[in-house]
């Protein structure tokens, strides 16, 4: 178990390097130039050009990446050609917001969806199983925008319970940072839910068909321990595979919820960045990111052994 | 027992909430929300030509002269200025009690440091320090500018309302190369920047400056008092207009800037809302050719787009309130002393196309920078290009970010290898208003504005305006080189917008200046 941990932790090096050096690249591809950003619309070629120098933007690309490479190395992400800020900074700031959004979303779709998805396997062909699927093609096929201006219509600006945009910092209060992300919430589990609440279905039709949950059922076990003690646990696995996907999904940032609410989170960050070619900036969130994903798959298969004994790492 | 006890603490919890609610009642009332047109993305105004900055220069720094609402300039951090009787010597004489933010007077050392920083990068300081013998500190509170020859722009130099502010800052600050941006956000002006609490992409934060001394007389444009009568204003920047304007109907924020015009009329439904210019001048839209590649670099093909554009066309397919666009047949703004007519021809597109044929077009297309996100860029682009195909041209529209175009834009090369033909902008009026300071007209080659118009005559007549102080012969110069302008046609007006802002009817004494600003502005509930 340890040595397997420590041979996934090692593992990330290598990946988050390449990371690095391909998005270094693709960046460098990428047409746009954050040297005329900065000079303003009004700038002349000349102000452009000083601008590059003194960002060194004219040095060849192998000795920027060097370089680049070299500070990373020491844990330096570097600072914002923008705003001159150090990028641990800017992505410290974004942080909180998301991660309290990804974990109030993941906290509503799990307590709508798992039941949901679990009903329609035991109804499964009834109008209950229909009406479940039917609000999951719904929520995969309504477009986040749509979702979060309809609530904002009707419960912000109609009955004025939620704010129509903004995040409230935890530091001033959890009821409000959590009354601030309510709708945003809502709108991503919508999504989110729909997809869970298909998986769960799935994955608990197949185990609803094993032995084991007839001879439980033979036993004259009531429906319910049936269906949570034996058959959802079995049908666990895929489950937690679409959690942790979405949790990683969520952190990697939600840009058009966060733009509809104004929420200053990773996802605006990572858009305003690339938009401006603020390549320090993207280049560390994408690092994060990646990071992210190899600690929750990680963690997701960790997660197996808690749900399946038989599984071994 | 028991339940009278029960009952107190109920109400002094009541009592409690109440006293709270007040209390965030009033304290929301002390704070100014807006969401500005743009995001602040660096915060050195001189290294950084962006509105934003410019915008944020005000908030934190002064001027020595600023413009008032009649666009003349008048004395702002200087209590006063005299001139020598060869008008080669200019002294500056500070008011008392000026102090930054950190609790230092402003002296001349700042003055003199300031100028010089400006100079290095802004158009029109440039040409102050080419004429310039000599900028010195005579004392704490004196300065002395020596010009080598007579100059007529001094004061339009020093101030200068928009691209190019020549703020004042610390010395210390000031001594930072001029290519190098700075981080430290010190300076003189009636707000302080909590950089502590700034959020790029998201939120700026000003706080009051309590030991700001205002002019004694009244504010006009940018000019005479200045006064913070909130103690904290925010910037929110949201890039989604449909969110600022939800926050706007429901009091989340104050000012909403550049309302896209198809959300006006659902603003002015909202009795808590009314809908003001965000500044007295407004913006002029430009058609800005590359001069220097085909096909535009055809005198012949620039003069057939003068006939091809009819500015009411371009204007309300963008706008349908006839309040907020001009028809101004002028290179320079309708409100400047220097606007004239003189040379303007109506569209005529059946004289267009013979203007396209003459000119031995040969099908090169014609490369349009359509940039997709900014509505006025947007719209106008698709008018010119339709009739740029009625008058015979063959258009190539490449539609794109505005980080693409304005990095495209910088491409000298032909339009096989990258290059451009056309792109469309609106610099602010303040740009726009006289031959000197004026963006498009510049004919300086490879030192003029994108596009790269090269033209003697022009820049010939553009140094003698520069040194003549009389106005009426400056209006006679500007006349002649708008005649100039249209025969060689560095670019070509589409008329002139006014960008408006949603403003919450809780505020009053909006400042009508040149430039969004945000002194003297009270907030009620």
């Amino acid at each position: 178990m340890t040595g397997y941990l420590v041979r996934r932790l090692l593992a990330t090096i290598p990946v988050l390097g390449l990371v690095a050096v391909f998005v270094f690249l693709l960046l460098q591809m990428t047409p746009g130039d954050p040297a005329v950003v900065i000079a303003g619309d009004y700038a002349t070629t000349q102000q452009v050009e000083a601008i590059r120098q003194q960002l060194g933007l004219d040095r060849p690309m192998l000795e920027q990446l060097m370089a680049w490479l070299g500070r990373l190395a020491q844990g330096d992400l570097g600072v914002s050609i923008f705003s001159r800020l150090p990028v641990t900074n800017l992505i410290a700031q974004r942080i909180e917001p998301t991660l309290v959004l990804t974990l109030f979303t993941v906290v509503l779709s799990i307590a709508f969806a798992l039941p949901l998805g679990v009903l329609a396997a035991y109804r499964a062909g009834s109008w209950v199983d229909r009406a479940v699927m039917g609000f999951a093609v719904l929520g995969f096929s309504t477009p986040v925008f749509v979702v979060g201006f309809l609530l904002v219509y009707v419960f912000a600006l109609g009955l004025e319970w939620f704010p129509t945009q903004g995040y409230v910092p935890l530091a001033e209060g959890l009821f409000g940072s959590l009354r601030s992300l309510t709708l945003p919430a809502i709108t991503l589990a919508l999504l989110y839910a729909a997809l869970l609440a298909r998986v769960t279905r799935a994955s608990m039709l197949e185990v609803l068909a094993e032995d084991y949950v007839r001879t439980a059922h033979a036993k004259g076990l009531a429906p319910q321990p049936v269906l949570v003690g034996h058959a959802l646990k079995n049908a666990a696995v895929p489950i937690v595979t679409v959690v942790g996907v979405g949790i990683a999904a969520l952190l990697g940032g939600v840009v058009v919820t966060e733009t509809v609410f104004n929420i200053p989170g990773l996802g605006r960050l990572t858009a305003d960045a690339i938009m401006r070619r603020d390549y320090p900036v993207v280049q560390g969130l994408i690092l994060l990111f990646a990071g992210v994903y190899v600690v929750i798959n990680l963690l997701v298969d960790l997660s197996y052994m808690l749900f399946d004994p038989r599984i071994r790492l | 027992m028991r339940r009278t006890k029960s009952l107190k603490l109920l109400a002094a919890t009541a009592i409690a909430a109440l006293l709270l609610q007040t209390g965030i009642a009033a304290a929301q009332s002390n704070v100014l929300r807006i969401r500005p047109f743009g995001d602040l993305k660096g915060i050195d105004p001189v290294t950084n030509s962006d509105y934003m900055a410019r915008n944020h220069g005000y908030m934190i720094y002064d001027t020595l002269f600023a413009m008032d609402d009649k666009l003349q300039i008048k004395p702002q951090m200087l209590e006063k200025y005299e001139t020598s009787a060869d008008g080669l010597t200019w002294t500056f004489t500070l008011r008392d009690g000026l102090a930054f933010h950190d609790k230092q007077p402003v002296t001349s050392a700042d003055v003199v440091a300031s100028l010089k920083r400006w100079g290095q990068r802004d158009g029109l300081g440039q040409q102050l320090f080419a004429n310039t013998a000599s900028l010195e500190a005579v004392d704490a509170k004196t300065t002395r500018l020596v010009l080598k020859q007579k100059w007529g722009l001094v004061l339009d130099a020093m101030g200068k309302p928009s691209s190019g502010v020549p703020f004042i800052m610390p010395e210390r600050i000031a001594k930072i190369p001029a290519t190098e941006s700075l981080t430290d956000p010190v300076g003189s002006g009636p707000f302080i920047m909590k950089k502590d609490e700034w959020v790029p992409g998201s939120k700026v934060v000003y706080v009051k400056n309590p030991d700001y001394k205002s002019r004694g007389d009244a504010a006009s444009g940018l000019a005479g008092a200045k006064q913070a009568n909130v103690d904290r204003v925010e910037w929110l920047y949201m890039p989604d207009a449909q969110t600022a304007l939800n926050a706007l109907q429901a009091g989340e924020i104050d000012i909403f800037e550049e309302v896209p015009p198809d959300m006006l009329t659902l603003l002015s439904k909202n009795r808590k809302v009314k809908v003001a210019p965000q500044d007295s001048l407004g913006v002029q839209v430009v058609f800005r050719m590359n001069s220097i590649q085909p096909p535009f670099n055809n005198p012949k093909i620039r003069e057939a787009i003068r006939y091809m554009v009819d500015q009411n066309v371009f204007m309300r397919a963008y706008v349908d309130i006839p309040a907020l666009y001009k028809d101004c047949p002028s290179f320079y703004m309708c409100s400047s002393p220097y606007y004239t007519d003189a040379g303007w021809v109506k569209q005529d597109l059946a004289k267009a196309r013979q203007l396209v044929k003459e000119s031995g077009y040969d099908g090169t297309p014609v490369v349009v920078l359509h940039g997709t996100e900014a509505g006025i860029t947007n719209t106008f682009s698709s008018v010119a290009e339709q009739l740029m195909r009625d008058i015979g041209l063959k258009v190539d529209s490449q539609a794109m970010d505005w980080g693409t175009l304005t990095a495209r834009r910088t491409s000298k090369k032909p339009t096989s290898e990258g290059g451009w033909s056309l792109f469309i902008s609106a610099p602010t009026g303040a740009d726009m208003m006289d031959p000197l300071g004026h963006l498009g007209l510049r004919s300086n080659c490879d030192s003029s504005w994108f596009g790269w118009p090269c033209d003697e005559q022009i820049e010939k007549m553009r140094t003698e305006f520069a040194v003549t102080p009389d106005l009426a012969k400056r209006q006679e110069i500007a006349k002649a080189l708008q005649l100039r302008a249209n025969e060689v046609v560095p670019y070509v007006p589409l008329g002139q917008l006014h960008l408006v802002r949603g403003v919450s009817t809780s505020l009053t004494d909006i400042p009508k200046a040149a430039i969004p600003v945000y002194w003297n502005i009270k907030k009620t509930n």
